[in-house]
């Protein structure tokens, strides 16, 4: 097993606290949650969102579900925004380390259970790995209706005129979808989910993906999953159908033309960079010849 | 075709009551409607009238009666014996509702012609140029320059946001429309074009509609017949004209005499 | 129904007929304005309704119509089927479909709709509820064709007729029913704000309305009008006495 360059003070397992933080009854409570969810593609099933030792916005909901799946031969992976190094990634890295104290990776390919914030690893995952997203705002029409009771309903009835008219209004005003970032999928065929945060760039990446995708929201209290090899399409109109987004220039330090950039300003005068917001990605290509 | 020639009427209420709590607040209704019928429910405030539209609009569920509805395919069937999908599928396509304030019947934080093609795009149409152009000609058809399509309600006059309301009612071609008070608060001109087009629209497009207003003078205009409420109860019924140049009732009387002539 | 049947059969059959008032907000006094009133009209006929003022002329007109309530006694309509309809009796969808295909009403005073043209007030029976019998340019057509025969200025045909003379609003509200010819024809002073060379082509219109078998009742206040027009007479008298 890989492991992380070594940091200054590696968390050791602190035995005072249970096993993954999570009492064991709020574990199985999580779990039957996660089963429901997972047996209805992209339906969002309300949980007992615990109070954990961080506030709303942080992740709490990404960090429950982990904590309700992680066994002791676990390795996990923990990325925001792609990279393994932010304070949150290493935060929520390190409180499962002294909580589960299970081996950590940056290693895409050696992680079982990746833990990602706004991004999907670039390097394609396989059968018998998890992914969990943090998700902020679970419902996709949340800001057109902001009634529960009536997305509920919706979602029921299969009623999603609304989520189109979020597109219309796009193109309406920018002449092109410009919603960039969690684009509104439709999951097997049924449900409309909100993918979390990550850039539309990513939305391919969900479709029939042989790994389990599990996704947690703490403030609002849902759980949602999209099961392996299920078909997770974007939505679109016919004249203006999805479209992931493009770069002109490729990452300036591995090279690669097909991974999402970010934009790195160098200096006062707006010099730019693009590099790769897969840090782990970006730094195996780095190592190739 | 006229209404006179089919044999079903398009709408039927029977014995319709509502109550909150003790307080009856519509008493033992019925009434047939025709396509193409414009009927104004008139009273005034505490009547029961907007209730009554309600519980015909399925947006209110009777304590006693039945609503019928004349589904293209199935004939008269109970609207409260459907499922709530049926329910809110008809409310879509073949019902329109205009509220009295055109906030409520709108989104107003998208734009117009979001607003006017929402309904197309909830029965499935996906070619963003054929329903924008769609919107385009009912923004004509009410009057709204094409150029404020992409513009937000927040920004339009309040005539304008209630001629919106009526395109994207209509845009389905609905056989019955229900309207709450719909020119009330409006500066008296801007009532004019609104009726002058709700009057225009209702005549080409052949439609039945059910408005409720305590304005004889709208009544006069636009309905066909009238109903006269008072304390929950239909005290007269009849053709528009009748019941405003002969009425009957007491009350019906009162309310004719007592409307200011200019 | 034999073309002879259709001429000797009336059109109209008003017996017994009575009509009261009930004056609610008035201590509910009670007006009688009709009492067994009998009248029978036949295609062809135009009968003139004459007495002085307040004799219920005009209430027998709005009786036929149906824009008065009549207390009692029967109005029998013939339809487009040659049934005879009882409007006394009949449902507001069936007066509806009588005003549509059977008969047709010019009150004295034109109820003007605001922001209507002239010409559209004109051609709306002729588009009335999807009928397409014509299509709009059509009935724009007719409308103008009735218009310039009773000489409304051009300028004025896209106007709403509000700011119209008496005389104008009355010459609109003829041609808006004589556009869509109907069985019965009901006139309210026809001629009352209208100067001789109008007159005379009212005239002539109701002559051919008469020609083409058209059954009308009317009150003339001009006796020589009525003199042109009217094929017989019915005088209402203090009520006692009304045949």
């Amino acid at each position: 097993m890989l492991h992380h360059d070594r940091v200054e003070s590696d968390p050791v397992r602190d035995t005072q606290i249970n096993f993954a933080y999570l009492d064991e009854r709020t574990k199985r409570m999580i779990r039957r949650a996660i089963l429901k969810a997972v047996a209805i593609p992209g339906y969002q099933v309300p949980f007992g969102s615990r109070e954990m030792p961080l506030p709303y916005g942080w992740g709490t909901g990404g960090i429950q579900v982990t904590a309700s799946i992680i066994g002791c031969t676990d390795v996990l992976k923990v990325i925001d925004q792609g990279s393994d190094d932010t304070v949150n990634a290493v935060n929520i890295r390190r409180f499962f380390q002294r909580t589960t104290g299970v081996e950590v990776t940056t290693d895409t390919s050696a992680a079982s259970i990746i833990q990602t914030r706004h991004r999907i690893p670039e390097t394609p995952l396989r059968d018998g790995q998890v992914i969990v997203y943090q998700v902020p705002v679970p419902e996709p029409m949340q800001h057109l209706e902001p009634r529960e009771e009536e997305t509920r309903k919706l979602h029921a009835l299969q009623e999603y005129g609304l989520m189109h008219v979020n597109l219309f209004e796009d193109l309406a005003h920018f002449g092109h979808i410009t919603s960039t970032y969690d684009y509104p999928v439709l999951v097997n065929g049924r449900y409309i989910m909100s993918p979390s945060p990550i850039p539309k760039f990513d939305n391919p990446k969900m479709n029939l993906n042989p790994a389990l995708q599990l996704f947690g929201a703490g403030r609002e209290k849902r759980i949602y999953a999209v099961p392996p090899y299920t078909t997770v399409e974007s939505l679109g109109f016919d004249d203006h159908p999805f479209e992931v987004q493009r770069w002109q220039s490729a990452c300036e330090l591995c090279g690669s033309k097909v991974s999402f950039l970010d934009e790195v300003i160098m200096d006062d005068q707006g010099k730019k960079m693009f590099v790769c917001s897969d840090s782990d990605y970006c730094s195996k290509r780095q190592v190739k010849p | 075709m006229t209404g006179f020639e089919t044999q079903q009427p398009l709408m039927r209420v029977q014995g319709l009551s509502c109550a909150y709590g003790a307080r009856t607040v519509v008493r033992d209704i019925s009434f047939d409607l025709w396509p193409g019928e414009v009927l104004a429910i008139v009273g005034e405030s505490g009547s029961g009238k907007t209730t009554l539209l309600h519980a015909v609009a399925a947006r209110h569920t009777p304590n006693a009666g039945q609503v019928y509805f004349d589904l293209r395919d199935q004939g008269l069937q109970e609207i409260y014996g459907m499922s709530e999908a049926q329910r809110r599928m008809l409310a879509r396509t073949d019902w329109g509702f205009v509220h009295q304030n055109a906030a409520d019947g709108l989104r107003m934080n998208v734009s117009a012609g979001a607003n006017v093609s929402e309904r197309l795009m909830a029965l499935g149409q996906r070619h963003y140029g054929q329903l924008r152009a769609k919107a385009m000609d009912w923004l004509e058809r009410v009057e709204i320059e094409r150029n404020r399509i992409d513009d937000r309600p927040n920004t339009f006059s309040g005539g304008m946001r209630q001629r919106l309301q009526i395109a994207r009612n209509l845009i389905t071609q609905p056989r019955l429309v229900f309207m709450d008070e719909p020119t009330s608060g409006l500066d008296v001109s801007v009532q004019a074009k609104l009726l002058d087009m709700m009057r225009t629209l209702t005549r080409q497009m052949n439609l039945a509609a059910i408005i409720v207003t305590h304005d004889l003078a709208v009544a006069r205009l636009l309905a066909q017949r009238m109903m006269v409420m008072q304390n929950g109860q239909a005290v007269e019924m009849g053709l528009t004209d009748q019941v405003l140049d002969d009425p009957q009732h007491p009350y019906t009387q009162l309310l004719v005499s007592s409307v200011l002539q200019p | 129904m034999t073309l002879h049947s259709m001429h000797t059969t009336p059109m109209l059959q008003m017996k017994n007929l009575s009509k009261q008032f009930l004056l609610h907000l008035q201590n509910s006094t009670e007006l009688t304005v009709l009492q067994d009133f009998h009248l029978t009209l036949n295609p062809g006929e135009c009968v003139r309704l004459s007495g002085p003022s307040g004799m219920g002329k005009s209430t027998v007109l709005k009786l036929a119509y149906g824009n008065y309530r009549a207390s009692s006694g029967e109005i029998l309509v013939r339809d487009t089927q040659g049934q005879f309809v009882d409007m006394t009796k009949a449902s507001a969808r069936s007066v509806l479909h009588l005003r549509t295909h059977s008969m047709a009403y010019v009150s004295q005073f034109l109820r003007v709709i605001p922001r209507v043209a002239a010409i559209d007030i004109v051609a709306e029976p002729l588009l009335d509820n999807g009928l397409d019998l014509v299509s709009r340019e059509q009935a724009r057509e007719q409308a103008a064709h009735w218009l310039t025969r009773l000489r409304i200025p051009e300028s004025l045909w896209q106007l709403p007729p509000a700011t119209f003379s008496g005389g104008e609003q009355q010459r609109i509200n003829l041609a808006r029913s004589f556009i869509k010819p109907r069985p019965l024809l009901l006139l309210d002073e026809p001629t009352a704000s209208l100067d001789p060379v109008n007159t005379q082509t009212v005239i002539d219109m109701i002559g051919q309305a008469r020609q083409d078998g058209i059954a009308i009742l009317g009150i003339f206040h001009d006796d020589s009008v009525a003199q042109e027009v009217v094929s017989r007479t019915v005088s209402m008298q203090p009520l006692e006495t009304n045949k």
